[in-house]
């Protein structure tokens, strides 16, 4: 058999503190991305406003484009360039009072500015105050929900401590994909948001088993000095699985990611970051926290935990 | 424990289906044009219904939401509003000639546009956008044109709204004493003509005059569209006193059409003519008979088009409306009469429009992603597993296939996403693949015989599969019950793809492992 990661011996548990310090640098990075850019850029699903994608052959420098907006007074708008060729994105977001884009001034404008380029309009949008409004009431709904069933899934399925150390993971994940994309000054679209919570699901699944691996090793009793050993065993053991089927997703992500075209680029950027985040966070994160959890908390040698000890026994 | 031909026959149930749900997409979409144009239409379009949809952000076309202002109507004629502007736009959007427009209504004001495949989205927004209300107004004399104008310029000279900024061609004086109609090129008059130039400033001040100011049943109106004044030269727009209410309105209007050659003085130029009802007939005749030598304005969302004399009573009931038309603006102008003004203005508060090469290019980027993305997976899957690898490709490739016969059975439309939540199945499809073989080597390397092995390996594995699929399985639904337009479509995809991987990941890779096990007694398993 192939075997990329032989039977290994890591001290995952003893490394946890190099893991902690790095989690904590991320973090650190993308917080001061979101302070500095002042919070995510929304797209105008949740802005309000209106968008113009345009393709111009051959492409036109953002700069001149942008005079020649001013001219017809859309000097406010943003102005992206996207992709590779030549498309240039054209934002007036509401919330930012700019004055909303139409697109035959702006055509003619343009058609006159640069008379021996190819002008096509590629896409348009417009999102009115309350549709925008209702939009971000979804989103919030969605986020709800999502965060709301899988934490009380969570909560069923393992006791106390192993549920808070699989969502610490889990928000630890969430953070660092939101503060890298802030960071890399991707829009919130939602896309994104979509991203977002399938990532959460697919965190928390990565980390359950490894979790289901811990406890069966419990089950057979232990004593607290042997917590760290306990769990190092179990995630050296499991490691195999883990890094494949995180492996197997970030394949198809990296594809997305490379030739998806530009729409669902901020997606697959966020669902890349997420898969190495999750995959890490499992590792590292979500056992630490448990451990010294317990430590912090001394208890002493225990004897099978609370889980029914068929239910860990079937556990892969 | 079904037998293993029930569960065979089971499978083979499954992959009729899926044959028998996608057989028309591929047929559909891999016709060349030619033999698009060689089958009779209404087959072509069946076999399109049972297509896969694609969404508006693969095929090109606009989405609208459109919101009916209901606050100046009545209790209920606000009830009726919605369901009588869809109707009235559904038969204006029949007539433009889109295929397979979607017009919804939305909770109790809304109505959702769909048009696939639409070109020219400025025109179609126009033809929705408008109201359409169409008055007949009769123009008032010029000594009563000349009494509003003095009325409106006294009440402006004392309310101090006199001070907008001169033209070059007038004094300070003059405009201080007469803002209004200092600023008309010609006389004040019942059709007087303002210069390009000073439209704004007309308009400003027009806007800032209360209708009590002026004499009763009056009222002013601009042109609908630039006009030049003849002999002049200059380009600008006519301003009409008219008669207040309207004599008629396109309630009177049974049918209309473009026709050309309706201006005498225009050969050839296009026009719409317009014939009326019985009740209109006789109005038009009576209002026809009562006002001739007098000035009618057809006027439509209170913009005047054209202003013709009476010259006798026009007893038919056909009447024709010119002016510097093109073909389309005639026609689109026939459209609107002809479906009625709608009750209420309608306003566009959300619109997605994707071009055909955005469409073009997202499906080709959707297509080259998922296979890229499958291509890699395969590859990793054969080189890392072997013989067990293949097995999983192919519970892979029945797990593609399930899914899209599924999306087709459902109806569900495929958006950009919603590749993209294919492309994420497949990822996530194999992982329940390697729980398994995970578990078959560990039990494989403690000793255990291939037999026992399989069995043990499924067997604990099933656990944590379930598992695993649980919590990625909450965030597809919710996304697919709270989601809209194309997220929503992710949603739909990666319910359907998971719930199809359990049957796919499990249940057939059992039965292809059962098989391989019961052939001969197995030493080793290439896994």
């Amino acid at each position: 058999m192939l075997e990329l990661i032989k039977p290994t011996n890591y001290d995952f548990m003893g490394k946890r503190f190099i893991a902690y310090g790095l989690t904590t640098l991320i973090a650190l990075v993308g917080l001061v991305a979101i302070i500095a850019h002042h919070g995510p850029r929304y797209s105008i699903d949740f802005t309000g406003g209106t968008l113009i994608e345009v393709r111009f052959t051959p492409a036109v420098p953002a700069n001149d484009l942008r005079q020649q907006l001013d001219k017809i007074g859309y000097g406010d708008s943003e102005i992206q360039e996207v992709g590779t060729g030549g498309d240039i994105m054209i934002r007036a977001r509401a919330s930012e009072g700019g004055k909303a884009l139409q697109w035959e001034p702006i055509q003619a404008a343009l058609s006159k500015a640069f008379p021996n380029t190819k002008i096509e309009r590629l896409n348009e949008e417009l999102v009115g105050p309350k549709i925008g409004g209702e939009l971000k009431g979804k989103a919030l709904w969605a986020i709800f929900w999502s965060l709301g069933l899988i934490l009380i899934y969570v909560g069923i399925r393992y006791d106390f401590r192993f549920a808070v150390g699989g969502v610490i993971a889990l928000f630890h994940d969430l953070f660092i994909v939101f503060g890298l994309c802030v960071l890399f000054n991707k829009e919130f679209s939602l896309t994104v948001l979509a991203a977002f919570l399938t990532l959460a699901g697919y965190s928390v699944n990565d980390t359950v088993v490894v979790f289901d691996r811990i406890r069966e090793v419990m089950s057979k009793g232990y004593r607290r000095e042997d917590l760290a050993s306990i769990m190092n065993t179990s995630i050296n053991q499991t490691l195999s699985r883990t890094i494949i089927t995180s492996l197997t997703v970030f394949l198809s992500v990296l594809a997305l990611y490379l030739v998806g075209g530009q729409v669902l680029h901020d997606f697959a950027f966020a669902m890349l970051i997420g898969v190495i985040s999750g995959t890490y966070s499992s590792i590292f994160v979500a056992s630490a926290f448990v451990l010294d959890w317990t430590r912090l908390t001394g208890k002493k040698s225990t004897p099978a935990p609370a889980a029914p000890a068929k239910k860990a026994a079937k556990s892969a | 424990m079904l037998s293993r031909y029930w569960k065979l026959a089971l499978l083979i149930l499954l992959l009729a289906w899926s044959a028998y749900e996608l057989y028309p997409s591929v047929q559909y979409y891999t016709m060349s044009e030619a033999s698009m144009k060689a089958m009779a239409p209404e087959k072509l379009q069946a076999l399109k219904d049972k297509s896969m949809k694609l969404g508006l952000d693969l095929q090109g076309g606009m989405h609208l939401v459109l919101e009916v202002d209901r606050s100046k109507l009545s209790e209920a004629d606000a009830k009726d509003a919605i369901d009588r502007a869809e109707q009235i736009l559904r038969s204006r959007i029949d007539q433009f000639g889109v295929s397979e427009p979607l017009i919804q209504k939305q909770g109790e004001d809304r109505i959702v546009v769909e048009l696939p495949g639409l070109l020219d989205e400025g025109r179609a927004k126009n033809l929705i956008g408008q109201t359409g209300l169409l008055e007949f107004k009769i123009v008032k004399t010029d000594d009563e044109a000349k009494q509003a104008f003095e009325r409106a310029d006294q009440w402006l000279v004392a309310n101090g709204k006199a001070t907008v900024p001169a033209t070059a061609s007038r004094t300070d004086s003059s405009l201080a004493q007469h803002p209004l109609s200092g600023r008309l090129a010609t006389a004040a008059q019942a059709q007087a003509f303002v210069e390009a130039a000073d439209v704004e400033a007309v308009r400003a001040l027009l806007a800032a005059l209360p209708d009590s100011v002026l004499p009763p049943g009056t009222q002013f109106a601009e042109s609908a569209k630039e006009q030049t004044l003849s002999g002049s030269g200059r380009s600008g727009r006519f301003l009409y006193v008219l008669n207040r209410t309207a004599e008629m309105t396109g309630a009177a209007i049974s049918t209309a059409r473009m026709a050309p050659n309706l201006d005498p003085e225009r050969p050839g130029a296009p026009g719409v003519s317009i014939s009326m009802t019985g009740r209109g007939t006789a109005q038009f005749a009576r209002v026809t008979r009562e006002n001739v030598q007098r000035f009618m304005a057809i006027v439509l969302d209170n913009r005047v088009y054209t202003a013709p004399v009476i010259r006798e009573p026009i007893p038919s009931g056909n009447a024709s409306i010119t002016g510097s038309f093109s073909d389309q603006e005639a026609t689109d102008l026939a459209i609107v009469l002809k479906a009625g003004a709608l009750p209420a203005p309608v306003r566009v508060i959300e619109e997605r429009t994707v071009g055909p090469t955005l469409g073009r290019d997202s499906i080709h980027a959707g297509l080259m992603a998922s296979l890229l993305g499958a291509l890699l997976v395969i590859l990793f899957m054969v080189i890392y597993y072997r013989g067990s690898g293949l097995i999983a490709i192919f519970t892979l490739f029945l797990n593609i296939l399930f899914l899209l016969a599924g999306l087709t059975q459902i109806h569900s439309t495929l958006t950009l996403p919603g590749i993209a939540g294919v492309a994420l199945t497949i990822g996530m499809s194999v992982d329940a693949n390697v729980l398994i073989f995970e578990r078959l080597r560990e039990e494989m390397k403690a000793g255990r015989s291939v037999r026992t092995a399989i069995d043990l390996g499924f067997k604990r594995a099933w656990r944590t599969i379930i598992d695993a699929h649980v919590t990625t399985l909450i965030t597809a639904v919710v996304l697919m019950l709270v989601g809209t337009g194309t997220v929503k479509g992710f949603g739909v995809t990666l319910t359907i793809g998971l719930l199809a991987n359990i049957y796919t990941a499990v249940f057939v890779c059992r039965m292809v492992f059962d098989w391989i096990g019961s052939k001969r007694d197995l030493e080793t398993l290439s896994i």
